[in-house]
């Protein structure tokens, strides 16, 4: 700290940008907290007797489960390529990577729609002819949601990769350590935390996939309806409370994974240190 | 992170290395990820283009130019510059605080603000529902307007600008300012004519995502602007409105709209990025 603003300005500051966030995100955020239990505890685990809604949180475990699997393997696997490797199309690969982050959810679900759909799509009837079925079922779900957490994993582990450079690397394969043991014993402890961090953030958005989950799933209650879309339905049809309540659940989770990174965060820098 | 280096020029030395040729394993592994991608990204968007243009650029023009989609393509257009410029004031003031400044409840403040991306986008509309809908405690009721709309946008696009400029302005070089103020040049004039030009490109960088960001918004409009035709329906529930009527090509049409903007900021983000790491490398 140098010199620090004068009074003035540093309070106006605070008090802009404290009130701009109370207003904007602590209070409504404060506030489904308050509705989702202003009947009591029992009231906000009654909404989850119901069986559909049961029935979709299973279903939204299932799709982030396999979706973050998914992005585990590819984002550890492309980061890989795009750190240590060189080939043609790495540069226009390593943007078209970021493509999703800024991709209307909707967008996705009609791309998702028009090459998979079961009725005309590109490969879609081809898919059925041979019994599976993408849209309209778990596996569109899960690739939608794939799609729209593509990048986290990758952008976090990216950087370290480049960061800690490959020296060690190929001190251990000289060495005489095959890909698999200097992956594991060298590559691995490195971007452990990336890793880590980048999954969580995965988890978070995976769960909260709503615009492209509702198009590729075809909404059907007790079917193939997730969380995040059972907030809707139960909105619009005037069950207030069960909304809050899954709404609340799913924030929780959110802010869960929030604090996990925002601890994880300075430990994992502290460690490289 | 690039501080916990100790040896200098370490990161560059590590950068610059010749990177490996592709032995048969990892050019297996980059066949089967390119395959994935493209099945996953590259063919369902192409999808979304040929689509598009099937009846040709007059039948592009029909559906973009029609009343109703015009009119929420340019709603949409107008309210994402107007949320972008106001987290341009904003999301540099909160930087600039949770950099410069120091009070209990900082930490607090820095966690809230990443709230809005951790948050489902449904979840974000109903949480703004409750305080800004029918039963507000402060008696405001922006439900089904387009003050709704742009409510929304500036939730869940709060984050992008203070994430792109806290780590910039954290790097800044504390004597430049110090030398212009011993050349007597005040603090407006220090931060307008010192610090200001370095961060533009971080705030640059800010603003392309967030106006991303609200170009694209679909999930925490869902209950919070009512969708009305003309008044308050964005281009993503265009988009909807068209797939569930089953007219995928007018929806493509509205789509690949969506899809080139986002791909203009995506190339847009990797020039600036390069910029940025070019001045603090």
């Amino acid at each position: 700290m140098s010199t620090p603003d004068p009074r003035p300005v540093r309070w106006g500051l605070r008090l802009l940008t404290m009130g701009y966030v109370l207003l904007l995100v602590a209070w409504p955020t404060g506030l489904v907290f308050g509705r989702a239990f202003e009947h009591g505890v029992g009231t906000f685990l009654d909404s989850f007797r119901d069986p559909d809604i049961q029935h979709a949180l299973a279903l939204t475990l299932t799709i982030t489960v396999w979706a973050v699997l998914i992005n585990l393997v590819f984002g550890v696997t492309i980061s890989m390529l795009l750190a240590r490797h060189h080939f043609p199309g790495r540069r226009l690969l390593s943007v078209l990577i970021d493509v999703p982050l800024s991709v209307s959810p909707v967008v996705v679900g009609l791309a998702l729609v028009l090459v998979y759909s079961g009725r005309d799509g590109w490969f879609g009837p081809t898919l059925e002819s041979v019994g599976y079925q993408v849209i309209f079922s778990t596996p569109g779900m899960v690739m939608a949601t794939v799609f729209v957490a593509l990048p986290l994993v990758i952008r976090e582990v990216v950087p370290v990769l480049q960061e800690i450079g490959d020296d060690q690397e190929q001190a251990a394969r000289s060495l005489g350590a095959n890909a698999v043991q200097t992956f594991r014993r060298i590559t691995l402890p490195g971007i452990k935390w990336a890793v880590v961090y980048g999954v969580v953030l995965a988890i978070a958005r995976s769960m909260g996939e709503f615009g492209a989950v509702k198009i590729v799933s075809g909404n059907l209650v007790g079917q193939s309806q997730t969380a995040t879309l059972a907030v809707e339905q139960t909105y619009q049809n005037f069950q207030q409370d069960s909304s809050y309540a899954i709404a609340a659940l799913l924030a929780l989770t959110a802010m869960v994974c929030l604090v996990v990174v925002a601890v994880l965060r300075p430990s994992a820098a502290k460690e490289s240190s | 992170m690039a501080a916990v280096l100790t040896v200098p020029g370490a990161a560059q030395r590590g950068r610059s290395r010749p990177a490996g040729t592709l032995g048969p394993g990892s050019t297996l592994a980059l066949g089967a990820s390119v395959l994935w991608f493209s099945l996953l990204v590259l063919i369902p968007l192409a999808a979304v283009v040929v689509s598009a243009t099937t009846g040709g650029w007059t039948g592009f023009w029909d559906v973009v130019s029609s009343p109703q989609t015009a009119s929420a393509l340019r709603l949409t257009v107008l309210q994402a510059i107007g949320v972008t410029a106001l987290n341009v004031v904003m999301g540099t003031s909160l930087a600039w605080v949770l950099v410069r400044d120091r009070f209990p409840g900082k930490g607090v403040l820095d966690l809230v603000i990443d709230v809005p991306f951790a948050l489902p986008t449904i979840v974000a509309g109903l949480v703004l529902l409750a305080l800004y809908g029918q039963q507000s405690p402060l008696g405001i009721d922006v439900a089904n307007t387009r003050y709704a709309v742009f409510l929304a946008l500036a939730f869940v696009t709060l984050p992008f600008v203070v994430r792109t400029v806290q780590p910039v302005l954290e790097t800044l070089e504390r004597d430049v300012e110090e030398a212009a103020a011993s050349l007597g040049a005040g603090r407006w004039t220090t931060f307008r004519r010192v610090i200001l030009p370095s961060l533009v490109p971080a705030i640059a960088a800010g603003a392309a995502l967030s106006f991303a960001r609200g170009i694209s918004e679909y999930g925490s409009l869902v209950l919070l602007s009512g969708n009305l035709p003309n008044r308050t329906e964005v281009a993503s529930v265009r988009v909807l409105t068209y797939i569930e009527n089953g007219d995928q090509a007018s929806a493509a049409s509205v789509a690949v709209i969506l899809l080139v903007v986002a791909l203009v900021v995506i190339v847009l983000l990797d020039v600036l990025q390069r910029r940025l790491s070019g001045v603090h490398a």
